[in-house]
């Protein structure tokens, strides 16, 4: 007889991803024989799953470990990026539930399906310890977010968005896989802790033009997802068509796994290559940041301003990034997730702009909205206070992290620059403020009132923001804890 | 933990809080409910502050009431809290100035009632925990989040040009902050390198022995954050636009007690953090202090608009503020920190009088009235009485304040002490100018002729503020032996710290001054 052995698979290490991939089956089982009445329990059915995915998560807190022969990392830091991606899930269901009735078109199996598959490469993204691991699950990510940017199929600014979304993202995938070639006609392996070894060991392939040549096109494709200069022209273009909570979604989400990834492939594969790419990335943070913010400024719609304040944040984390110190990678945590809660909030308040097949994403649309909507407006300038940086929102207390962090590190001048950067940024956040509150209404909005579940998903995010300003220890410590257990 | 074993600069600083909380569970259009709310929590909130200035020992030059726990310990952030001698008076100054604020806006404030006395407890709670954060994070932090409500106050409650006037007043004070942000960040890398501390504690950042260069970026930074605070000249410009939208209580506030933020700024933090920088700017503060002072007078002559006219004054009084301060002399310090009381009385209640002008005839300019003695007897007597304060008329707080910063100044820059003197002879040109326009003159216009004296509310509001005119005139000592031990410190640390710096400085040039010798002898032996 012909013994065949089963594999030990390491299970645990993986629950919150299966938890997030069986839901989304689910979701999309449900969807075909539970007919229409069934539709309605779609959103809460996605909450569950991803509530047990997060319960599941943190059974794993701690766990350090390579699972699956090296292809996946259980480690702190992709816990973090997990929680972080959990979060944003979470949080856009629950505003895509109320968002179901401006935008019917998601009402369905897909919709759901799709965001949960998207949550699942995300989180995957965070966690890869291969080459190829990292490539699957950014394709796993990308291609639910390239349909999800379509999802207002009537709608033809949409269907423009994912289109350019998806030819874009595609040539960025080339880009990133042919880095991967070239660095392992290199050295040999795609794991991504082997190489970190390879390079130690054997210093001089660190300037091979093939290693050279592959973490350049790496930047080119990681780059392109975290909206870096030049590579965040598709943002604004794609962040204006696609339905709001799905723009919220890829702001967020995509941002942190894409940073993620970046920073596992950066700081363990390539470490030893972090004076070559200091000076690169200096420039890129300060251009990506001051590009985003200037722009800003003279935008009319708040989906444009936001995806080029989207370009201005990520140059910020780009700072801590050049910075590159284990605190500063705690940094960058703490600001994604700081960054998650305001910028869903800030999406969830647009997406609520709305009735039935009729969106107001124009700034001037604001104006009188703090008064006649006070919760809207309430949360909205918490939102666009945390943004902006100040006190006590969690954007300000990213900020404190990753200018103190720059600073010690001895960027005086990518401080400064930070600086005068969130001073720009002042004008054009504020400017939605003076829109709600010191100015009227233009026109008769009549927008739908939000639902229970878009009160629950702005109050979530708004104490997330606070929190994160007023108490950061929690979520510091842990992110702390997170950048010290990267394998 | 303190001298009263209880929490009471937390409960101060914190208790308007609970007042907002409150606030937001009242219906929106029961008005009066929404002020009396308002006006209780004000008072309450003024009444307890009071036990801080009883139970305040003037001898010693310590922190007093400290509390401390601990915040985000792995990164040095604590909550640690304190007063002494120099904040004590413009703490109680903001809880005294808050109910006033209430009261003055009871019938100017009709639209958004609520929303209006929920800025104003938040703008006193951020006041206050500015005034006593001893953590620099901590500071910043209240500092920034003063903007919030004034920002709104301005932007919603304001004139015609509000939006503008918000706008400017926001960036203007953020963008000088972020430097000083910078800054904070600096020192704490620097302690850490010196001290291997993470902290943020100012009173362990006091200690540090900054090299000369890098003091002299970090004190620009801090300099140009509070001067555009003061304001000082030339970075005064957003104060005008600022105080002429604002509403009547916003103006009191932000002449009251927003300002003193700047001054208290530099005697708390730039000039004890860098004592030497702040030595070799001195002559530039104390040249820019006296074009103020003249300059403020001089452009507030020409103002038809009587807001705009105590606004520039505003920039003329902090210039004396600012010269006393930099005279570096008891008499000079003390005379800072009391003409900074004297301004938030003063300009506080010309502020309030302007107001009620305004709500009783929609219009601030000098040319439409006239006469206005005759119809208003009891307006009159308070509007003298503001008048008198703020040009420092013997018997009026104002003279304290302004003799004391001559004195001092005398004693350290005679030069520029006689040009700020003529700022006071300005000063009460463009006073006793605007009254005899406005108060005396023929009451030709209609209007003017119907018009109500104060009534019983207005005559509450202003007395508070009259009395204290006389009180700090007649019996400044009791004010002042409060500030003497804080004051005497501020002054010996920073004598200490410049002479510890020179003697250093002094030894280096002497050094190099030796070794070019020396090379110059070598040469003149080879050749």
């Amino acid at each position: 007889m012909l013994e065949f052995i089963v594999p030990a698979l390491n299970l645990k290490a993986i629950l919150p991803q299966i938890t997030l991939a069986l839901t989304a089956l689910t979701v999309l089982l449900v969807d075909v024989f539970a007919g229409k009445e069934g539709k309605t329990s779609l959103g809460a059915l996605s909450l569950t799953g991803v509530a047990f995915a997060l319960i599941a998560l943190f059974m794993n807190r701690g766990s350090f470990e390579a699972a699956y022969a090296g292809m996946l990392m259980a480690d702190g830091f992709g816990f973090f990026i997990t929680l972080v991606v959990g979060c944003v899930v979470f949080l856009t269901i629950l505003v895509s539930m109320n968002y179901e009735r401006i935008c019917p078109s998601i009402k369905s199996g897909e919709y759901y399906c799709l965001l949960l598959f998207a949550a699942f490469g995300m989180s995957f993204m965070g966690n890869a310890g291969n080459l190829i691991m990292v490539f699957v699950a950014l394709e796993t990510m990308s291609i639910s977010i390239y349909v999800l940017a379509g999802f207002k199929r009537e709608d033809g600014k949409s269907i423009e968005s994912a289109l350019k979304y998806f030819l874009l993202g595609a040539f960025a995938s080339g880009f990133l896989l042919y880095g991967f070639a070239l660095v392992y006609g290199a050295s040999g392996t795609l794991d991504i802790v082997k190489l970190g070894n390879f390079f130690t060991a054997n210093p001089l392939m660190l300037h091979h033009p093939m290693v050279l040549g592959g973490v350049a096109l790496m930047t080119v494709g990681f780059g392109f997802k975290v909206a870096m200069f030049p590579f965040h022209m598709w943002t604004p273009d794609v962040y204006e068509g696609a339905p709001s909570v799905v723009t919220g979604f890829m702001a967020t989400g995509v941002k942190a796994a894409a940073f993620a990834a970046l920073i596992r492939v950066f700081f363990v594969a390539f470490g030893a290559m972090q004076v070559d790419w200091t000076a690169i990335m200096w420039l890129a943070a300060f251009l990506t940041m001051t590009i985003g913010n200037v722009v800003a400024i003279s935008q009319t719609s708040i989906k444009r301003m936001l995806a080029y304040s989207s370009i201005a944040h990520a140059g910020y984390i780009l700072v801590a990034f050049v910075v590159g110190s284990e605190v500063a990678r705690s940094a960058v945590l703490f600001y994604l997730m700081g960054y998650a809660f305001t910028n869903i909030g800030a999406f969830a308040v647009v997406s609520a702009m709305g009735r039935k097949d009729e969106e107001f994403n124009d700034l001037a649309d604001f104006s009188g909205v703090g008064f006649k909507y006070p919760f809207l407006g309430m949360m909205m300038t918490i939102f666009m206070f945390s943004m902006a940086g100040i006190p006590p929102a969690a954007g300000f207390m990213g900020k404190f992290f990753i200018f103190s962090e720059a600073i010690k590190g001895g960027y005086i001048w990518l401080a400064i620059f930070g600086v005068i950067n969130s001073v720009i940024s002042l004008y054009y956040y504020l400017g939605v403020i003076v829109r709600m509150y010191f100015r009227e209404p233009e026109r008769e909005l009549n927008i739908i009132a939000p639902a229970g579940t878009l009160v629950a998903a702005l109050s979530l995010a708004a104490f997330g923001v606070l929190q994160m300003g007023i108490f950061p220890s929690y979520i510091w410590e842990l992110a702390r804890e997170s950048a010290k257990m990267i394998m | 933990m303190n001298q009263l074993g209880f929490p009471l600069i937390s409960f101060v600083t914190f208790f308007p809080i609970f007042g907002v909380l409150i606030l937001m569970f009242i219906d929106k259009e029961a008005k009066d409910t929404l002020r009396g709310t308002a006006m209780v929590f004000a008072v309450i909130e003024f009444f307890i502050s009071l036990p801080l200035l009883f139970s305040f020992q003037n001898g010693t030059a310590a922190m007093q009431f400290v509390e401390r726990y601990q915040w985000l310990e792995s990164a040095g952030l604590s909550y640690f809290v304190g007063l002494d001698g120099i904040s004590i008076w413009i703490i109680l100054l903001a809880t005294f100035l808050t109910p006033v604020c209430v009261l003055c806006s009871w019938t100017y404030i009709e639209k958004r009632v609520k929303e209006f006395m929920i800025c104003l407890l938040l703008l006193e709670t951020a006041m206050i925990g500015a005034l006593v954060s001893l953590d620099m994070i901590l500071f910043y932090i209240f500092w920034e989040l003063m903007l919030i409500p004034m920002y709104l106050l301005i932007g919603v409650w304001g004139g015609d040009n509000r939006i503008y006037a918000a706008v400017k007043f926001f960036i203007y004070t953020a963008a000088g902050s972020v430097f000083m942000l910078l800054s904070i960040f600096f020192l704490y890398y620097l302690n850490h390198k010196y001290t291997g501390i993470w902290t943020f504690d100012l009173l362990e950042l006091y200690k540090l022995d900054i090299p000369v260069s890098t003091q002299f970026w970090l004190c620009l930074s801090f300099f140009v954050s509070f001067a555009i605070k003061v304001p000082m000249f030339p970075l005064h410009t957003w104060l005008p636009d600022a105080h002429v939208q604002a509403p009547t209580a916003g103006s009191v506030i932000l002449a009251g007690v927003l300002l003193k933020m700047g001054t208290y700024g530099f005697i708390r933090f730039a000039i004890p953090l860098f004592p030497y920088a702040s030595s070799q700017f001195t002559p530039v503060v104390v040249c820019l202090a006296v074009i103020g002072i003249i300059y403020g007078a001089l452009v507030a002559m020409i103002q038809p608009d009587m807001k705009k006219l105590v606004a520039y004054s505003s920039v003329s009084h902090l210039g004396y503020v600012m010269l006393g301060i930099f005279a570096f002399n008891l008499q000079g310090v003390e005379g800072g920190i009391y003409q900074m009381l004297n301004h938030g009385i003063s300009t506080g209640a010309l502020f309030l009088i302007v107001g009620m002008l305004y709500e009783r005839r929609h219009t601030r300019m000098i040319k439409d009235f006239g006469g206005i003695a005759k119809v208003m007897p009891i307006f009159a007597t308070f509007f003298m009485i503001a008048t008198l304060s703020s040009i420092a008329v013997p018997g009026t707080n104002g003279f304290v304040g302004e003799f004391m910063i001559l004195v001092g100044a005398f004693r350290s820059f005679p030069i520029y002490a006689v040009f700020a003197t003529s700022g006071a002879i300005l000063g009460a040109l463009y006073m006793l100018w605007m009254y005899q326009r406005v108060m005396f003159q023929p009451l030709d216009k209609e209007e003017n002729k119907k018009l109500k004296d104060l009534n019983a509310r207005e005559i509450v509001t202003l007395l508070p503020l009259a009395l204290l005119v006389f009180v700090m005139g007649f019996f400044p000592g009791y004010f002042l032996r409060k500030m003497d031990a804080s004051c005497e410190h501020f002054l010996k640390n920073y004598q200490q710290k410049v002479a510890y710096y020179e003697n250093r400085e002094g030894n280096h040039a002497a050094k190099i001054a030796a070794v070019l010798e020396q090379d110059q002898v070598r040469t003149a032996v080879v050749d």
